[in-house]
């Protein structure tokens, strides 16, 4: 096998990455059959047409009233939660909300962390500021535990180690644990069981994310199928958990919709094995459960996209990853290719908002527009339409303000005007007229090489004669009948 | 509204039910225009050609207002939608007729139903218009199943033929349900499903060259595909990812082709050999 180059590492653009990923025959044959897998899965358990299309409906619906009254909505969330003895804090950015995590850290004098599942961990980089500040975190998800242990980030925000087959993670534990190699699954989980086992007990805060907030009394929901989630939240003394600001919602009654959509769109399953819903701290006459609760609520962006009608539809997302299962880009290019921290079509609508159109120029071009993700989408974003709205903001000149952080990321003069040549060229029928009998006329003259297409596909020749000639010929002959 | 992606996994093709909703249809217009699309006009002119017989053996008088052009999607999903404005808006007034519009492509078609909508929303007076032209275009095989319902004899030889159909006509046109059954008609016809069927082809406009890695790949599993199933040729009423399919074939000197749609159906009902 070749000398593979992990993603990871690489600089340069998502084209850059994307070639190293395309040439990686391993890393290709892994995410095509984990996607199938996945897809099927996910067609499973959605048997019923009809249920499964209300469902999508009810779910839409159920995000967007909880979105049209959000700050409502967050503050009644906090009440509730402080009624319920657990410590709110708001965070702008990743930065603050670094802060106020190693902050309770500190507090307590800790030193080790173990983590559930969390993409707003990655987000803000969660590992890597308290490792600088000589806090270990350890994560406990077993596709989390892999990937940290090889120094990756997640390539699925569902399934972090997807990338991998279980070769790989048999050598990964085998260089990284010492212990022998296995082709068995089930035993390589154990060995992942037993490291983390004792660490969950030595812990002094526990970490995970949050899936929904709920408003009306207070709880944070949680879904996990390794019972990592629990032991992180109920075992260490403090539990920090860390969201964003667009996982709350109304009332219990309006989870049941949405939960029942992640779990089918995300694995295909009826429901996770563990579904936790913390309501606060130990209570005096209780045996277990955690002496802090703290609850991180993040921004990062996502009041930029709330300020938008259109954009404001991202916020729906409930992070089941079932748009990447279904995307024939993320399929053959993988999650790390996208350089950032959610991959695939909801990280292309996400991302921007957090990061700005700058630092991901390419995101919104990376899609053909398809349309499988908004397809299977189980809250109904139209992702096709806000890639194209993203292409827009993306192409504008400062002048004309784009309305998307750091837009204007690939405007370029030279580009507008050949859209503009292009404009007056099929606005004006003499002129269209005048370059169809030019290509058609001098089609022996067309270069071989066509820019990048002809790196795929044999330059196109036009036909010796366009269908505006043919069509007249035809119909003045036929004219008659 | 249904999906029309769950069929992606492999070797599961099935037919997704319709969408977007039931369309009323027509009773057969005595004259229709057609709109020719850029691409099947510079590269595809037979297949435009072909269209319009298959419409005139309907006994359809067909019209080709000689300033049509091009819908203005290329521009439009590069997000120049000014520029895809003004082109749309030359081909609004060229189609301004009390008749049917066929269009052979459904991209190009579900261009003028579905995002000239999107185009004129700030401009109350045009989408008038916007509407009127929704309301009348319709992607050929569309028309010629619903509004002509042709009845055939297909006068070809026995031949195996898989159906390649562009997304954005599968979601915004229901093109795979119309094409299937226009070709369920052929007796001689027998339509064979290929791997990853619903995948897209990697073609999308602009984004073929903007990621030509990626699309390549793509367009490469596609080609692929076609070829492993046991067709004698692949169909299309889409240009844009005909030009995609049959230029990647190419390329890769293979023998296999795609054809457009419109070319394949004269052919088995007229009996006339391929031109």
């Amino acid at each position: 096998m070749s000398q593979r180059i992990p993603v990871t590492e690489l600089t340069g653009g998502f084209r850059d990455r994307a070639e190293v990923a395309l040439a990686d025959g391993q890393l290709r044959t892994n995410f095509r059959t984990a996607m199938d897998s996945l897809m099927k899965k996910r067609a499973d358990a959605f048997p019923d047409e009809e249920e499964r299309e209300g469902l999508r409906e009810l779910g839409n619906r159920t995000k967007a009233r909880a979105l049209s009254r959000l700050p409502d909505l967050l503050e009644q969330l906090e009440t509730k939660l402080t009624d319920n003895g657990v410590k709110v804090h708001w965070a702008e950015t990743t930065e603050q909300a670094n802060e106020i995590v190693h902050g309770i850290i500190q507090a307590r004098q800790g030193s080790q962390v173990v983590k559930g599942k969390s993409m707003v961990s990655e987000e803000m980089e969660m590992n890597d500021y308290l490792a600088e500040r000589g806090v270990e975190c350890l994560e406990s998800d077993m596709g989390e535990y892999i990937v940290q242990l090889d120094g990756e980030k997640p390539s699925h925000i569902i399934i972090p180690a997807i990338h991998k087959n279980r070769r790989q993670v048999s050598k990964l534990f085998h260089d990284k644990l010492g212990v022998a190699e296995t082709d068995d699954v089930n035993e390589l989980i154990q060995i992942g069981r037993k490291t983390l086992r004792r660490k969950f007990m030595e812990a002094d805060v526990g970490v995970s994310g949050v899936n929904f907030a709920i408003a009306e009394t207070g709880t944070l929901l949680l879904v996990e199928n390794e019972g990592n989630g629990r032991m992180s939240t109920t075992a260490p003394p403090v539990h920090i958990a860390v969201t964003g600001i667009e996982k709350v919602v109304e009332n219990l009654r309006d989870v049941v919709p949405l939960l029942s959509l992640l779990t089918r769109s995300a694995l295909g399953q009826p429901i996770t094995t563990y579904v936790n819903m913390i309501s606060g701290p130990r209570k005096a006459d209780e045996l277990d459960g955690p002496e802090e609760v703290h609850l991180v609520l993040l921004d990062n962006g996502r009041s930029g996209a709330f300020a938008d009608a259109q954009m404001r539809q991202t916020l729906n997302c409930i992070r089941c990853g079932a748009c990447m299962n279904h995307c024939p880009v993320y399929t053959r290019v993988g999650g790390h290719t996208y350089g950032e921290v959610y991959p695939g079509p909801i990280g292309k609508i996400v991302t921007p908002h957090m990061v700005g159109l700058h630092q991901v120029p390419d995101h919104p071009s990376a899609s053909s527009l398809c349309g499988a993700c908004g397809d299977v989408c189980p809250v109904k974003i139209p992702i096709p339409e806000l890639l194209q709205r993203l292409r827009q903001e993306n192409v504008k000149s400062p002048a004309e303000g784009p309305k998307v952080k750091d837009g204007g990321a690939k405007y370029s003069r030279k580009e507008r005007l050949i859209w503009r040549f292009w404009r007056t060229l099929n606005s004006t029928p003499a002129l269209y007229r005048l370059f169809l009998w030019g290509a058609t006329r001098f089609r022996k003259l067309t270069p071989k090489h066509v820019g990048p297409w002809t790196d795929n596909h044999s330059a196109p020749v036009p036909a010796k004669r366009s269908l505006h000639d043919l069509a007249r010929e035809h119909l003045a002959r036929n004219g008659g009948q | 509204m249904s999906e029309l992606f769950y069929d992606a996994a492999p070797n599961a093709t099935r037919v997704a039910p319709e969408r977007p909703g039931p369309r009323h249809y027509p009773a057969k217009p005595r004259e229709v225009i057609l709109f020719g699309t850029c691409v099947v006009d510079l590269f595809f002119p037979e297949a435009g050609l072909d269209a319009i017989r298959l419409l005139e053996r309907e006994g359809v008088r067909v019209h080709f207002p000689e300033g049509q052009s091009c819908c203005g999607q290329p521009a439009w999903t590069s997000g120049y939608a000014a520029e895809a404005r003004e082109v749309a808006r030359a081909q609004l007034a060229i189609l301004d007729a009390d008749m049917p519009v066929v269009v052979p492509s459904g991209s190009c078609a579900g261009m003028f139903c579905q995002h000239y909508r999107e185009l004129f929303a700030d401009e109350p007076d045009t989408l008038k218009r916007v509407e009127s032209l929704a309301e009348r275009t319709f992607e050929l095989t569309e028309f010629l199943l619903n509004v002509c319902q042709v009845e055939w004899q297909d006068l070809g030889e026995p031949t195996r033929i898989a159906l390649h159909t562009s997304c954005s006509a599968r979601r915004e046109m229901n093109t795979h349900l119309h094409a299937r059954e226009l070709l369920g008609k052929l007796s001689n016809v027998e339509r064979v499903d290929h791997d990853h069927e619903s995948e897209c082809c990697g073609f999308g406009g602009t984004f073929s060259v903007r990621m030509p890695e990626v699309s390549g790949a793509m367009v490469m599993d596609k080609t692929q595909s076609l070829m492993a199933c046991g067709a004698d040729e692949m169909v299309t009423a889409d240009g844009g990812c005909l030009m995609n399919i049959n230029g990647s074939l190419d390329k890769q000197q293979q023998t296999f082709r795609g054809r457009h749609l419109a070319s394949f159906l004269w052919e088995r009902v007229s009996g006339e050999g391929k031109v």
